[in-house]
């Protein structure tokens, strides 16, 4: 396939919200089940060791016309847990034998109630996450959480989950991380040849396919988009921060290339790359998921900073690796975690002299003429007067 | 008893209090002097939340505690957090957040002046307890960079499956023996004494007691207090620095007798204009007030003869009133179900049950929901608590929206226009009831 042919595949699975391609995956094979999960992370080595699919859902996007998902929230909630009720409501989700919602933030945490409620038919699971980062305490904790939902999925499969299957589904995920690892290292060494609204729609094909599958689709798009040579330009290499769960419309992230900014590293889909290195094969397979969460995860504003100087650690590397000349915080209006997140980034940022800009979108922001305007002003500034 | 007391300004109407809300008025404004005075007399302050306040365990280590979300709302009472609020958008916070983090960022910008007019110092321990807001998390990591102070974390865990599992105990304990106890040994210098503990653990018991049977002489027609606007009160000692104090112990049975003495005497509430006259709406409110107009609030309920009989928000600090008392046998796993049964960390069918229960054993003519901007924990999802609650009742539920303490969020107006609709909701259902009832 070529990178045109890549991309579109890409587009057709992000604007397809029946979830045709899961569908087709369960009709393949009688028995098989799906189970939804919500941003920011699970751990979906659990859900495909018991021989399921794990299915990002990330709320409708700009093409979804929510009704009925208003009449659950005021207007001073983000907009994803009310399209992602209104893809539960209109049968769009019948697919998903369960959901997870993780734990991000108070409105996902309350979704997990309401889905409880009203899909009285469906697994449904609050998955905890520790803040505590000791082995011994938090790591118990994890371990323990894990092992329920382990059972859990066991009971619904039909049969429990080894530790062999979940070392085999480890090793699957490994070689998915390691190839979103290399697609971002592609794109920051030639952001040109890897715009970010493709790469963002290759990381989101995996919210719908089967990792194996998806990881083979990474690799064909590197290897295929580097074969065409596009034309490089002068535009500004800017980190994406805040955009972890609510997604932005891909317009708007055509909008931000547009105005002159090459986005060399985002949090997007921030589940692909949670986990930082590889996750050891032949250990104790919870033990060492739980290490890797605890020791080896990225930073996010759902997550806990144990200590002050820890406070945007990981966003300074993300533009020192990425040989990023700022940062874009790109965040859901309501979005509690991110907007009480980013007065303490900026201020890092200030002390190491990197500048930023922000603005809030909604998942269906449909005026993108001001954030383009203020994007390419951004740039701009860096262009002229940063390195100088 | 009830005193009244003269406003400084002629012009202004008498404020009548019990005399118990007098005594917490006085242990309150000594708490912010302990606060303000607390470095100078060598003590090590804490500032911790509401829901998850470990105050015994605070207490055993002779810290002068602070608590910014009352901090907030006592700057919301006293009409100053409006500016604090915008001080701290000013600042780069963004007008979408809770207005509580805000206004307590705004105090510190302003020059750490408290509600009372006193110094608020940086406090020196800053006890993460997370329990049922992910907002806490935030709030004290941007009160950390901004003041350099040590924080500790307690990690509470939902109860997303409706119940506390034996591992979440032990996660919360383990958390307390491997982290938090050391932390507060190592700040104030002292070593931890598990009998002190348990001493302090056994005023708690008594004074929850007390306070439980305070919120259930409601139960009584009339109610003999107001189980939201009263209540905010009531709880005050219970869920900030005083629980575990003998002083707070004498509160509660002090104001348990006036109750008492009420409801024997079939008395109404005491409201800010003196006893309520008539009940003529009795009904069950789900979460927090509104501070910034707390007493205009207040009145359009009791001018129209509503008083509320039950209500989730003075649970917030502590669910007491189903079983759950502090454990002096068991001090650490008694905190530790303390911090996991707090009403927001129970999950949405929880939460549901006990409205209706509270609807039920309350004889409720229906559920309130007043909506808070700044509050997801309580916000999200409640038009489905509604919902159900009206499915499962038969009652009306109705919904306004306000904020805690951001006065450009409280419309006066229409808040009276909806409650004005819904009381007269509730009289022609009543109305259609009683004719259906003579009809057969």
């Amino acid at each position: 396939m070529s990178t045109e042919d890549i991309v579109k595949r890409c587009e057709q699975l992000f604007e397809d919200l029946d979830f045709n391609a899961v569908k087709q995956w369960k009709a393949a094979q009688p028995g098989r089940k799906a189970i939804g999960y919500m941003p920011i992370y699970v751990p979906r080595e659990i859900v495909h060791a018991a021989g399921m699919l794990p299915v990002g859902v990330f709320g409708g996007g700009d093409q979804l016309e929510v009704i009925q998902g208003d009449a659950y929230y005021q207007s001073y909630i983000c907009r994803i847990p009310r399209s992602t009720i209104e893809l539960g409501l209109t049968g769009r989700l019948d697919c998903l034998d369960g959901m997870l919602f993780p734990s991000i933030c108070d409105v996902i945490r309350n979704l997990s109630g309401m889905w409880q409620i009203l899909f009285k038919d469906k697994y449904v699971k609050y998955f905890d996450v520790p803040q505590d980062y000791a082995d011994g305490v938090g790591g118990k904790f994890y371990i323990h959480e894990m092992q329920a939902m382990r059972d859990d999925l066991g009971k619904l499969a039909g049969k429990p989950i080894s530790d062999e299957d979940l070392n085999k589904s480890i090793a699957v995920y490994n070689e998915n991380r390691k190839a979103v690892r290399e697609l971002y290292a592609y794109r920051a060494l030639k952001p040109w040849q890897a715009p970010t609204s493709e790469v963002y729609l290759v990381l989101r094909a995996g919210c719908v396919l089967p990792p194996e599958e998806h990881t083979v689709l990474i690799r064909d798009y590197i290897s295929e988009t580097d074969k065409v040579k596009r034309p490089q330009r002068d535009n500004a290499r800017v980190v994406l921060n805040g955009s972890f769960c609510e997604q932005p419309p891909l317009g708007l992230i055509k909008s931000i290339e547009m105005a002159g900014c090459y986005v060399v590293d985002d949090d997007f889909q921030l589940i692909q790359s949670w986990l930082l290195d590889e996750v050891p094969v032949t250990g104790d397979p919870l033990d060492e998921l739980s290490k890797a969460f605890l020791h080896r995860s990225a930073q996010t504003a759902s997550k806990y900073d144990d200590k002050k100087e820890d406070k945007g650690k990981h966003l300074l590397r993300q533009v020192s690796s990425r040989g990023a000349e700022g940062v874009i915080f790109a965040m859901a209006s309501f979005c509690d975690p991110a907007l009480l997140e980013r007065p303490m980034l900026q201020d890092v940022l200030t002390k190491h002299k990197i500048p930023y800009t922000a603005f809030k979108y909604a998942e269906n922001t449909g005026q993108l003429a001001p954030i383009r305007e203020q994007a390419g002003t951004f740039a701009d500034s860096i262009k002229l007067w940063s390195a100088a | 008893m009830s005193t009244v007391i003269a406003g400084k300004d002629p012009k202004k109407k008498e404020v009548i209090k019990e005399d118990a809300m007098w005594l917490q008025k006085e242990l309150i404004n000594r708490n912010y002097h302990e606060i303000a005075t607390a470095h100078q007399n060598g003590r090590k302050i804490s500032a911790t939340f509401v829901p998850g306040n470990l105050n015994e365990l605070l207490m055993c280590f002779d810290f002068a505690r602070r608590l910014p979300e009352t901090d907030a709302l006592q700057n919301g009472l006293r009409k100053k957090s409006g500016k604090m609020i915008l001080e701290a958008e000013r600042d780069g916070h963004s007008e979408d957040v809770c207005t509580y983090v805000k206004t307590d960022l705004g105090m510190m910008l302003q020059g750490q002046l408290g509600p009372t007019g006193e110094p608020m110092p940086n406090p020196d321990l800053l006890l993460l307890s997370y329990t049922g807001c992910f907002t806490f998390m935030k709030w004290f990591e941007l009160v950390r960079q901004k003041y350099n102070c040590e924080t500790v974390m307690l990690h509470t865990p939902y109860q997303g499956d409706g119940k506390i599992s034996p591992a979440m105990r032990k996660y919360v304990v383990d958390q307390l023996k491997d982290k938090v106890i050391p932390a507060m040994e190592r700040i104030s210098g002292k070593k931890f004494d598990i009998d002190l503990l348990r001493q302090y653990m056994k005023e708690s018991v008594k004074a929850e007691e007390d306070l439980v049977r305070v919120l259930q002489t409601a139960k009584h027609r009339p109610s003999p207090i107001d189980g939201y606007f009263g209540a905010v009160y009531y709880i005050g000692p219970m869920f900030t620095a005083f629980r575990g104090v003998p002083e707070a112990t004498k509160y509660y049975r002090v104001l348990r007798e006036e109750v008492e003495a009420r409801m024997r005497a079939g008395k109404g509430p005491i409201t800010p204009e003196g006893d309520m006259a008539e009940e003529k709406y009795r009904l069950v409110v789900e979460g927090p007030p509104n501070w910034t107009s707390f007493r205009e609030f207040w009145k359009m309920f009791y001018d129209e003869g509503a008083v509320v009989v039950a209500s989730t928000y003075s649970k917030v600090g502590g669910v007491y009133d189903f079983g759950f008392r502090h454990d002096p046998d068991h001090p650490l796993e008694s905190l530790a179900d303390y911090c996991l049964g707090c009403y927001t960390n129970l999950n949405f069918p929880q939460r549901i049950d006990m409205i209706c229960k509270y609807i039920d054993e309350y004889q409720a003519d229906g559920l309130l929901i007043n909506s808070i901007k700044s509050c997801n924990s309580f916000s999200a999802g409640q038009l489905l608590i509604l919902r159900e609650v009206e499915k499962r009742t038969g009652k009306p539920a109705a919904f306004i929206e306000s904020d805690l303490v951001d006065p450009r969020y409280f419309s006066g107006a229409n808040i009276k226009n909806r409650l004005e609709s819904y009381f007269q909701m509730i009289k022609q259902k009543r109305t259609a009831a009683a004719s259906a009832a003579a009809v057969h």
